[in-house]
């Protein structure tokens, strides 16, 4: 078996704010192997997002990692200890050279005044020996691996002269023209219309068979995962609850929330069917509740609440590759 | 306008002019175009689309909060008959308290500096429902209570509460004037996916409680389809397709549709089917297509449906569908 | 009910009342309880307040009258007296400053000289009456400090022999209050013209910014330079300072007009403005409910920036000449003193009244700085 491209072990980070230390991500462990796409699926503050940008090392200048976060870059030869990198000449490699990252607002990341072939022939600068003309023809070529028409003319537009759709393909088209090893795609269908999610969906399966890359998917929507990742990891409230292959999350849910989440959808092929959501609300992150992170919304665990309350659960194997984080699971008392 | 019928709205158009030089023709956002729709009393009436599509618009005319550009809007109840577009005055404050809105953004929507329980009296005080204190004290207490929020929620303000119940507060506003029909526009779009469920269950149980009629709007055609009667599907201003909502997915007619449907992606991982593409980018609706406005992206289009607008035909009993080759598409 | 439940049970973990406070705090209580942790704008709080009541009781504090009667004749560009406790003639616990005795005589070439006798004392008495002055309407003689005999000056004195301590806290009060009289004139401006523009929008919209653009591009200098040659010199000090305030006012309303427009215009269409717009509201309940209350706060920070332009400014006209003239107690006038070569050189304790000067505008922007970051995050965190 290959050696995984990125893997993380037991990455804890908190922020430092006037409220006190907030922890954000708790102990979470993961690995993605080169070409696959892990996707990640979470409410909001579950801390995927976090997490996603400890991998470049972009979290805010408040944020302390504990001792023992470890997140390792296995890059042909070399392996690279993501968090002991400071000094930005070397953060160069996972700030857009062995790692990219898409954002769910392609408004948001493109510099306004800029032209969209200015901002990509500079990414190219930065990362490669190129000179500037080579630089453009690679990025022209790159805008229409993407699918955007004419792409000589759109080098030279504005990202306002863009519409929604084609905006998330060239920043998909920028991540992308430094060949990066591993893609970070946060929520980047969620601000996009149904119809142009599915084109920019297809196109990334598209890149990720050819180039060989991996992507971390990060997202709410499910549907979008069961469609394109191979692997799940859900997160709730900063800890990782659940990983298993993309059937094995979906078909058969071994961690309650991940249960709740999939009973929470509405079903096209059963319209009749009631909605059951998740009671409760996601509890602030100053008020992380003791034990099982999940215990105060849980409906299955009244048994051994006690249990639940006072001990944290660790990941346990249920089935190869699958593992979830759930006194329940533990003792095999699924329903 | 059939007994049944809460609201009608007839070859309605809303058209946005955008600030011209002031000489020439100005350019107008042809917003909605020609929209025949009825909704019937206490049903939950779904309208879906994309960006673009003229949905929040139609919503908001129907509730007087959009310019009525061309064609009409009635509305119906019980009690009184109102054309909108020639509303005003004491009539308008009076089919205000009929006619309400459940807004997208919950954090938008709620004036930070006012009290849950100041936001949910407002209507009650501008409307002039209730003539005490206490009168209005007790009724908020009461449409609370259906929200599931409790007295300590009223004293707090918004910051204090979370996506899902801000949009609670939302709704109890909305329900405080005892309206008979609410607009719930893009409601739970912008809340988590268990938190969305707890919403639409709510929703639900205030429709069949009190039988006020819904217009829900929404580009999650999932979402509609759990929780709607009957859906309309709009694109580019313009209604393509409507049916009662078995009908729609069994027997889809219009090739957005049919497009909309097979892009949502499925949560059966073996469920490989690739999503039907849709070529090119939605067009302006400053400058819609001439035609069928679907043409530029529809993988059947021809000739005709670049000149020709399709008529508003019948498909089976309530489903109706805006295409000329839907027959020989099926 | 599990929802309710299971708010409850989370809220079991933490303080309650802590929480319950945080979530019934109005938009003011959160605002202060914001600024709170701001260490340099509290400094600069408590330094403002010290000193605009400094400004406010200082014929109080200053032990003389800072016009042309409480001048010391004998003592004129007197250096300061610093009260020692020690000296070779031994300990005192009672402060005292030395005797100071001008005598003319063949030996200086007929040119006044002072010299110090260092053993006469004059010891430093507290609360002694002295020049009647009128505070609040009523009339009073105690003043802080003073000497037992004489006259002392913390601050030295200047070319006609006023005491420089008394005038610096006197023209304190000076400068705040044209500085408000000239906020207070712009901001009803800017309100009106600022509020009419951004409610209505349109073209009223578009000829009042053209107005206000109009106005703001009219040069400050030239235009003082024209209205002091205007005022003729027979009117009084006090008039004088009337119109520049007025003046001032009407210079600076343009800025806080465009910052009243931009926030009307991004509040007219907030949500549940359009919610109570909704309801059937109208204009009047709309603007005093909804409209007003959220920009209070900026235009308190608005208000308090303001505040240092026109303190500055009123200094800068009163330094060149334009302004407030001698014998009117301002900084302006004070630093114009400052100016020439023989002040310059030899009685550099003119340039005290600076330091005051640059402490009152720094406090002001502090406390501007920090309440402006206190209120600006009021809007919501999103998920």
């Amino acid at each position: 078996m290959t050696s995984p491209l990125i893997s993380v072990k037991d990455l804890t980070l908190r922020f430092k704010t006037d409220e006190g230390l907030v922890t954000a991500v708790n102990d979470v462990s993961f690995d993605i192997a080169p070409g696959e796409v892990l996707g990640l699926v979470g409410e909001s503050g579950s801390g995927k997002s976090v997490t996603a940008k400890s991998l470049m090392m972009l979290n805010a200048e408040n944020s302390v990692y504990e001792e023992g976060s470890q997140i390792t870059l296995r890059l042909d030869d070399e392996e690279i200890d993501v968090l002991s990198l400071r000094r930005p000449r070397e953060q160069m490699v996972i700030r857009g050279g062995a790692i990219s990252m898409i954002f769910q607002e392609p408004m948001a990341s493109f510099a306004p005044a800029i032209t969209i072939g200015d901002q990509m022939v500079e990414q190219l600068m930065i990362h490669s020996d190129m000179t500037a003309a080579q630089a453009r023809d690679v990025s022209i070529e790159m805008l229409t691996r993407v699918g955007i028409p004419e792409p000589v003319q759109r080098f030279g537009q504005y990202a306002f002269e863009f519409s929604g759709g084609m905006r998330q393909r060239a920043m998909i088209a920028m991540a992308l023209s430094t060949k990066p090893r591993l893609l970070i795609a946060d929520e980047p269908t969620t601000a996009l219309d149904v119809t142009i999610q599915a084109q920019v969906i297809e196109l990334m399966k598209d890149l990720v068979r050819e180039f060989h890359m991996s992507i971390l998917f990060i997202t709410h929507d499910l549907g979008v995962i069961a469609q394109t990742a191979d692997r799940v990891a859900v997160m709730y409230l900063g800890n990782l609850v659940e990983t298993g292959t993309v059937r094995q999350v979906i078909n058969s849910p071994a961690h309650p929330y991940t249960r709740g989440l999939l009973n929470s959808l509405p079903k096209l092929d059963d319209l009749d069917a009631p909605l059951t959501p998740v009671p409760g609300d996601i509890p602030s992150p100053l008020d992380r509740p003791s034990g099982c992170v999940f215990h105060t919304r849980c409906v299955e665990s009244d048994a051994i609440a006690e249990k639940c309350r006072n001990e944290i659960p660790l990941t346990s194997i249920d089935g190869a590759n699958h593992r979830v984080a759930c006194h329940l699971a533990a003792q095999g008392d699924q329903p | 306008m059939s007994k049944d019928v809460l609201i009608a709205a007839r070859d309605l158009s809303v058209h946005f002019p955008l600030r011209g030089l002031g000489f020439g023709k100005r350019p107008v956002v042809r917003a909605c175009e020609g929209i025949n729709i009825e909704i019937e009393k206490g049903s939950f009436f779904g309208l879906v689309g994309e960006s673009g599509s003229g949905k929040t618009t139609l919503g908001r005319a129907m509730l007087k909060a959009a310019p009525i550009s061309h064609g009409e809007v009635i509305f119906s109840d019980d009690e009184v008959t109102y054309d909108l577009a020639s509303l005003q005055g004491p009539e308008l404050k009076d089919y205000r308290k009929r006619a309400q809105l459940i807004f997208q953004d919950p954090y938008a929507a709620l004036s930070p500096r006012m009290t849950v329980r100041d936001i949910i009296a407002e209507p009650l005080e501008v409307m002039g429902i209730t003539s005490s204190r206490d009168e209005t004290d007790a009724r908020v207490r009461e449409i609370a209570a259906k929200c599931r929020l409790n007295l300590e929620h009223l004293r707090r303000f918004p910051h204090a509460f979370s996506g899902g119940q801000r949009q609670r507060i939302s709704i109890a506003r909305a329900l405080v004037s005892d309206p008979k029909f609410i607009v719930a526009d893009e409601s739970v779009a912008a809340l988590d996916v268990s938190i969305q469920a707890d919403v639409l269950n709510l929703l639900n149980s205030i429709q069949q409680e009190s039988g006020i009629t819904f217009l829900f709007i929404s580009h999650d055609l999932s979402v509609i389809a759990h929780t709607c009667d009957f859906v309309a599907v709009m694109y580019l201003g313009q209604i393509v397709e409507a049916a009662p909502t078995e009908k729609l997915f069994s027997e889809t007619a219009h090739p957005y549709t049919k497009a909309l449907l097979s892009a949502i992606p499925s949560l059966d991982p073996d469920d490989q089917h690739v999503a039907q593409k849709l070529e090119g980018e939605i067009p302006s609706p400053i400058n819609p297509p001439p035609g069928c406005r679907f043409n530029t992206r529809c993988p059947h289009a021809q000739e005709r449906c670049r000149k020709e607008v399709p008529e508003w035909r019948e498909v089976s009993g309530g489903h109706n569908v805006a295409c000329h080759f839907y027959q020989e598409l099926a | 009910m599990t929802d309710t439940a299971n708010i409850e049970e989370t809220d079991a973990n933490v303080d309650q009342s802590r929480k319950e406070a945080y979530f019934t705090a109005g938009q003011g209580q959160l605002i202060w309880s914001r600024f709170k942790k701001q260490r340099a704008a509290m400094i600069g709080a408590a330094v403002l307040i010290l000193l605009v009541l400094s400004g406010f009781f200082a014929p109080f504090l200053t032990p003389y009258d800072p016009t042309i009667e409480g001048r010391n004749a004998d003592y004129q560009n007197g250096a300061p007296n610093i009260p020692k406790f020690w000296d070779e003639n031994g300990f005192s616990f009672r402060p005292f400053i030395y005797t100071f005795e001008r005598t003319r005589s063949i030996e200086t070439n007929f040119r006044w000289v002072t010299k110090v006798n260092k053993d006469k004392r004059r010891y430093v008495v507290l609360f002694p009456q002295g020049d009647e002055y009128t505070l609040l309407g009523m009339k009073f003689k105690t003043h802080l400090f003073g000497v037992d005999e004489g006259k002392i000056h913390l601050f030295g004195t200047d070319g006609t022999g006023k005491d420089i301590y008394s005038r610096t806290f006197h023209s304190i009060n000076t400068s705040l209050a044209v500085g408000t009289i000239g906020v207070l004139i712009a901001f009803v401006l800017a309100l009106i013209i600022g509020g009419v523009s951004g409610y209505y929008g349109g073209w009223t919209d578009s000829v009042l910014q053209m107005i206000t653009d109009a106005v703001r591009t009219v040069p400050a200098i030239p235009l003082f330079m024209a209205i002091a040659a205007f005022i003729p010199d027979t009117v009084s000090s006090e008039g004088r300072f009337f119109i520049i305030s007025i003046i001032l006012g009407f210079i600076g309303w343009p800025t806080l007009a465009r910052r009243v427009r931009t926030h009307l215009l991004t509040e007219r269409n907030q949500e549940y403005v359009l919610a109570a717009q909704l309801c059937g509201a109208s204009s009047r309940h709309i603007i005093g409910r909804h409209l007003l209350p959220s920009f209070t706060s900026y235009i308190i920070v608005d208000l308090i920036i303001s505040f240092p332009y026109m303190v500055l400014s009123e200094t800068a006209l009163s330094f060149i000449g334009l302004g407030l003239k001698e014998p009117v107690n301002s900084l302006g006038v004070m630093l114009q003193n400052v100016t020439k070569a023989d002040v310059l050189l030899n009685y550099q304790w003119n340039f005290i009244p600076v330091l005051f000067f640059i402490t009152l505008v720094l406090a002001f922007v502090f406390v501007g700085d920090g309440l402006r970051d206190a209120a600006d995050p009021y809007a919501d965190t999103k998920k």
